[in-house]
């Protein structure tokens, strides 16, 4: 290594990786990951959001999963909880649905209300 | 796909190593491939978190769920629980660090280190210690590169000053002053020596730091090598310390990839190298010149100073000598600046210190707290009281070298002067705390004998006169005291202190003089009386039957190993106290606690 640039260049890469250990207050997106969710897909989706997540270099969200949200006919189920904001529930997530929630919801504070609990079970219901 | 969803951080130091942390790692990587979540998941093998009483530890982040003592049976229950369905697994988790309202507790909310400051093991227990990477992500070799490239060597030297360190490996030396010295010192070549023959009984301070930080030292030592002029570092570390002694091997070699050690070290023209030196574990060779006569190869024995290693050391040339804590804060002082530094802690003692905090304690660990917290802080706050409801009666610090603080100073602010003041010592940060069973005597007889096994033999003062003072001590403990005995002891502490060559030998006498001016009534007691208040000698000890309370039953006499209980079931039973060998079986045996201890 011959230059400081270098060292900046790997604090930062490996940053990203360790950063996670730090206590942090940011989002958190939340997978249902119980035998419904999975069964639905789940996993596909909750890579997705670590994917995206690290492609946008978002250091202050953390995804995590969580059992049986208990509308199991609605899986996979993503709750996303901002700081200081009531939390959302999107329902029948795909991954290809993942990259427009963190563009437009996590990044840009407007939920994708087509994806929400409430959109979906209006829509059904009529 | 570098990212991963969760980080499984298990503590690799050598309390949880030896609790089984190896196989834990075995686990979850078997397991964590079973399910295929090696591409979400990664496990790291971390440095010591701290509270090695309840390992071994187990953090899964992002959630920050502390697990404590988990077997390898637990791990299939984690991975399946938390790993996959996101539950956590709630009675694995250290018990502290659920709030009330059930969720988790951030750790920095959790009783044991609420009030510690962790600057020296700011990594130990977040990092890989065996990944440089990860020692750069959290700011590693910045300082390295700030010096090298923004600072002169008067400023770096300046920066320490300015700090108010202070040496801590017991000493207490101001850091910056030293360093002062070997820069003044006239020399073609210069060495910068790293003390980590950590050798107190108790104390493994130094040893967390280099298991779970090594990089820290490394580039802590070449900062030195900049300031006081020196291309070459040796670090002298007790064989003993297997993890330690790896872990820094692979540290370096690390470092010379990344050509953070060797050659023009940032293009600056500066260079910089640094070998191990591994000790054979004798106490006497965390003496400076005692070291340093062991790293030129030489039997490990004190030489008079002055000359000061800093103009006449390692191979006669100026060398400067600081110990692993010393080093490790080094980098957070060059980043944050002096002024941060010495806005911690006491008027004369500033930043932070570890302690390896052991004996009668709930939360047995390692902890660095800012200088000036209170005794009575670290015993009941952070190390969470005394175990089965019993009474402190003194914490010893320091050492062989130290002394013992009795509860009535448990109100002590914990910094270099106010420990001399009360008799003590900061020592490198061994905390051994003492309940009311133990005694006092004992304690003071217990690090005697240390010494004498130590001593290097090259001065009589500690060679003869630690060896009169324990067979003195042995005679007491063993209820052949004799009028006198006391002063005797008071007389050879006093000369030992003032003729012994080193330090180890001028500091040999303290646990006796300190147990001797709080607990004298201790030493007269077992003298005149041939009682043992503590109840912990044996020899001075004796059980008897109460008649009143004993029914007959004869479990005791039943389990007595040397059939010294006789008498008629149903009537009381008697003790032969010539038979008797004090194994207290019978105490044990007694259902009806008719049984007396004196």
């Amino acid at each position: 290594m011959k230059s400081i640039k270098e060292l900046e260049e790997i604090r930062k890469k490996t940053l990203e990786k360790v950063n996670l250990r730090k206590d942090r207050k940011g989002t958190r997106v939340v997978v249902g990951m119980a035998t419904c969710g999975i069964a639905a897909g789940a996993r596909p989706v909750l890579l997705s959001f670590v994917e995206e997540i690290n492609k946008r270099k978002l250091m202050d969200v953390t995804v995590s999963q969580t059992g049986c949200i208990g509308v199991c006919r609605l899986e996979p189920i993503v709750e996303v909880y901002k700081p200081g904001q009531d939390k959302v529930t999107y329902v029948k997530m795909t991954p290809d649905k993942v990259a427009k929630v963190v563009s437009e919801h996590i990044v840009n504070d407007r939920p994708v209300i087509e994806y929400t609990i409430g959109y979906v079970e209006n829509r059904q219901n009529k | 796909m570098d990212f991963f969803r969760s980080h499984v951080l298990i503590c690799g130091g050598t309390g949880c190593h030896a609790s089984g942390s190896d196989d834990l790692i075995e686990e979850f990587d078997r397991l964590i491939e079973e399910k295929k979540l090696q591409r979400e998941v990664k496990v790291v093998r971390t440095g010591c978190f701290g509270l090695c009483e309840l390992g071994p530890v187990v953090i899964v982040y992002p959630e920050g769920a502390f697990y404590s003592r988990v077997n390898k049976e637990d791990v299939q229950e984690i991975v399946e629980e938390h790993l996959i369905k996101g539950r956590i697994v709630k009675r694995l988790l250290y018990h502290d660090s659920i709030a009330k309202d059930d969720t988790i507790k951030s750790l920095s909310d959790v009783g044991f280190y609420k009030k510690q400051k962790r600057i020296t093991l700011r990594n130990c227990g977040v990092i890989d210690p065996e990944n440089i990477d990860e020692y750069i992500a959290f700011d590693g070799y910045k300082a390295l590169a700030k010096v090298l490239t923004e600072m002169s060597r008067e400023e770096v030297i300046q920066t320490i000053k300015l700090s108010g360190l202070r040496g801590r490996g017991g000493g207490g030396f101001p850091t910056g002053l030293k360093w002062e010295f070997t820069y003044r010192a006239k020399g073609d070549k210069k060495y910068v020596c790293c003390n980590a023959d950590e050798g107190d009984p108790g104390a493994f301070m130094d040893r967390s730091i280099l298991e779970g930080d090594p990089h820290s030292v490394l580039e802590a030592m070449a900062i030195a090598g900049y300031a006081v002029g020196s291309d070459q570092g040796y670090i002298y570390v007790r064989a003993e310390y297997p993890i330690a002694v790896r872990r820094l091997n692979i540290a370096i070699e690390q470092a010379r990839e990344y050509g953070l050690l060797g050659n023009n070290i940032f293009g600056s023209g500066f260079n910089f190298d640094i070998e191990l030196r591994l000790g054979a574990g004798a106490f006497v060779c965390g003496e400076e010149t005692a070291l340093m006569a062991s790293i030129e190869g030489k039997r490990g024995e004190p030489r008079p100073r002055p000359p000061f290693p800093a103009s006449k050391g390692l191979f006669g040339k100026p060398t400067l000598l600081n110990n692993v804590e010393t080093y490790a804060n080094i980098p957070p002082i060059i980043l944050k600046g002096s002024e941060w530094f010495s806005s911690i802690g006491t008027e004369g003692s500033k930043g932070t210190k570890v302690f390896a905090l052991g004996g009668n304690i709930n939360n047995t660990g390692l902890l660095e707290i800012p200088m000036g917290t209170t005794l009575r802080e670290i015993v009941y706050e952070i190390g969470g009281g005394i175990p089965g409801g019993k009474e402190f009666k003194a914490a010893q610090t320091g050492g062989p070298s130290g002394g013992c603080i009795p509860a009535s100073h448990l109100d002590t602010p914990i910094d270099y002067d106010s420990l001399m003041e009360v008799g003590s010592m900061m020592g490198s940060g061994g905390l051994i705390v003492m309940d009311e069973d133990t005694c006092m005597v004992d304690i003071a007889r217990f690090f005697l004998d240390f010494t004498v096994e130590e001593s290097c033999g090259k001065c009589p003062p500690c060679r003869i006169g630690t060896k009169r003072m324990l067979e003195i001590l042995d005679r007491i403990t063993s209820g052949k005291g004799q009028e006198g005995d006391i002063e005797k002891l008071e007389t050879l502490a006093k000369n030992i202190k003032a003729s012994a060559l080193c330090g180890l030998g001028q500091t040999a006498p303290n646990p006796v003089l300190s147990t001797l001016r709080y607990f004298r009534d201790e030493y007269e007691a077992h003298i005149k009386e041939k009682k043992c208040p503590a109840g912990a000698c044996t020899a001075l000890l004796t059980y008897t039957i109460i008649d009143d309370l004993c029914k007959g039953c004869s479990l005791c006499a039943k389990h007595c190993p040397v059939e010294a209980i006789s008498g008629k079931p149903k009537s009381p039973y008697v003790i032969d106290q010539e038979k008797c060998i004090k194994c207290g079986v019978c105490m044990e045996k007694c259902p009806f606690k008719a049984i007396e201890k004196k």
